[in-house]
């Protein structure tokens, strides 16, 4: 609860003490001087900051967020449409992200040294460092240009934009489907990236508990690869993940602004972008103390889940 | 100490590039930032070689410029820009750090909460806040990159210091008579800066990453100043009719970050041991 004061207070300051006035990019052109001046005083702009802050902070602690600069819609129903898009967008890709990266970590660690080990470790430093707005375009260009120019089978042709296809009404499993499909490039990027990342990461993991008495003591008494390494190496590295996976969620979830913005989802992350550029203060603060929760919660939930996987920490 | 195989030939790619970006916009028959004969000269494929007989290794973009130059133009400021963006911030992180631990008490605790308060948000969205409400530019990236990258560092340091300074030879420094600044900066510091080290060579290509993010953003390097990140973001609707233009950026981007990160896990694996895991930033 501090931690999330300290973040909204930092987050108040920086964004009131930085150089810009909204009034001004609010109104139109042809505005006078007063009608700015009248704007800043309806928004509360003229105010002294320690009144605005008093006056944010009290607003805060009640839910309310404000409206939006802009659109004066309230703050908590603009980021309330736009989070579930980000997390079920972000959270997909994480789940994809580990469902990939352990088994291709634990393979890597199995096969240490040999070939697959030495292609894989290539191909996930490879992805690892391409960012991820550039393999978006590149999937682009092959996948919804390229398919159409080249021919390939219509399963393969996949859109480019948007989370739906303009002006039809679906429903149901159409609907569904026409979300997968857009989903899919998307999706790709985020949990390759991640992937990769947790690739690097289970491989090192693994090849230490691999070097472990227990692992030794396991196969000496004829244990079976597969039983070695779900009984053993899994149950060791697991607590690890979930804390990796608890703590790159907010990252992730964050993480897809560049893939939101390049797809053209509505999520948080398009909607931080746009709030940036239009000075929207009540957005841009009401976006980070929304991420801010998310680290904090994230946090809490890693280390409430530690001790239930690992019986050795729950004493 | 001595380097391995695979870190020399990261450091060569890098003084490569360097070099590179350095000497090649210096001795361009024309200005990179210039626009001359569009109709002519734009969207050439590469290898092309012009009605003037100019040969374009990359080709040219919307404009006619000559991509290759181009692209070592924007390294020099990524270079530039990741290098002393991600080394300041150790540095920031390195002083507080080791300040936080050596005196503790107030200045400890208001320090780490004031880390621990930006840690709490996703530093992308940091970065982003910051980079939007100042005027874009080069400078504004380096500082942003510094505010949004010390704090990692700074915990960093302080675990290690206060590591250090439960040593016997912390406590004989003291013993005969050195004074508390003295015992920090010649005996303390040097034994715990291992970690901050391996931790700004990872830093750089993850500084690299998010300055060109911001600047496809359009929040970071301003055109016509080429960087990495805006001439991506220069081709981006351009990926059909002439996908080079995005392309090229983006694989010298990638075998930056490639030389950096190869550079920094080689020497995390034999300096730092085990310092756990360095997602980087989803860029």
């Amino acid at each position: 609860m501090l931690l999330l004061w300290l973040v909204v207070t930092i987050t108040f300051l920086l964004v009131r003490l930085a150089p810009g006035d909204p009034a001004q990019l609010l109104v139109p052109p042809t505005a006078s001087a007063s009608d700015a001046a009248r704007l800043r005083g309806e928004l509360g702009l003229d105010r002294p900051l320690a009144v605005q802050y008093a006056r944010w902070m009290g607003d805060v602690l009640r839910g309310n967020l404000g409206e939006s600069f802009a659109t004066r819609r309230p703050v908590g129903r603009v980021l309330r449409e736009a989070l579930p898009v980000s997390l079920w967008l972000g959270g997909g890709a994480l789940v994809l992200t580990f469902l990939i990266g352990v088994p291709v970590g634990i393979l890597q660690a199995a096969r240490r040294g040999r070939a697959l080990d030495r292609v894989l470790t290539v191909a996930a430093t490879l992805v690892y460092a391409a960012p991820s707005y550039w393999l978006a375009l590149a999937l682009v260009a092959v996948f919804t240009y390229g398919a159409a120019t080249w021919g390939l089978p219509a399963a393969m042709r996949l859109p480019a934009f948007g989370m739906r296809s303009p002006g039809i009404e679906l429903h149901g499993g159409a609907f569904v489907a026409d979300l997968a499909r857009h989903a899919v490039l998307p999706l790709t990027i985020l949990a390759a990236i991640g992937a990769a990342g947790v690739a690097r990461y289970a491989r090192t993991s693994v090849a230490d508990v691999l070097a472990q008495e227990w692992v030794r003591t396991a196969r000496a008494k004829g244990s079976s690869p597969p039983r070695v390494y779900l009984r053993h190496v899994l149950a060791n590295i697991l607590p690890a993940m979930v804390v990796l996976f608890a703590l790159s969620f907010p990252g992730v979830v964050a993480g897809s602004i560049f893939v939101e913005s390049v797809f053209a989802w509505p999520g948080m992350g398009r909607l931080m972008v746009t709030a940036i550029s239009a000075r929207d203060y009540p957005i841009v603060l009401g976006a980070t103390v929304w991420y801010a929760a998310l680290v904090i919660f994230a946090n809490l939930a890693a280390d409430l889940a530690l001790p239930l996987l690992d019986p050795r920490r729950a004493g | 100490m001595r380097l391995t195989r695979l870190e020399w030939i990261c450091l060569a790619a890098l003084a490569l590039l360097a070099l590179g970006t350095i000497a090649v916009p210096a001795f361009a028959r024309r200005d990179p930032l210039a626009i001359g004969d569009v109709l002519s000269l734009r969207l050439m494929p590469p290898f092309a070689t012009d009605a003037r007989g100019e040969f374009h290794l990359l080709g040219t973009d919307r404009f006619g410029r000559d991509l290759f130059v181009r692209m070592m133009l924007a390294g020099r400021l990524s270079l530039a820009v990741g290098v002393i963006g991600s080394v300041l911030a150790a540095a920031v992180g390195t002083i507080v750090g080791a300040v936080a631990a050596w005196r503790g008490g107030m200045v400890d605790a208001l320090s780490m909460a004031a880390a621990d308060a930006l840690l709490a948000i996703p530093r992308l969205v940091l970065l982003l806040v910051c980079a939007a409400l100042w005027q874009p530019g080069l400078a504004t990236v380096v500082v942003v990159l510094i505010a949004t990258g010390w704090m990692g560092v700074a915990r960093l340091v302080r675990g290690e210091v206060l590591g250090v300074r439960a040593q016997p030879y912390v406590d004989a420094a003291t013993a005969l008579g050195a004074r508390p600044w003295r015992v920090l900066l010649r005996h303390a510091l040097p034994n715990a800066l291992g970690p901050a080290i391996v931790a700004t060579t990872l830093g750089v290509g993850n500084a690299i990453l998010l300055e060109s993010g911001l600047s496809f953003l359009g929040l970071g390097i301003q055109p016509p100043q080429p960087s990495w990140g805006n001439m991506i973001a220069g081709g981006r609707d351009l990926i059909v009719a002439a996908p080079w233009v995005a392309i090229a950026p983006g694989l010298a981007l990638i075998a930056t970050v490639l030389a950096c990160t190869l550079l920094g896990d080689s020497l995390r694996d034999r300096l730092a041991g085990e310092s756990g895991a360095t997602l980087r930033d989803r860029v």
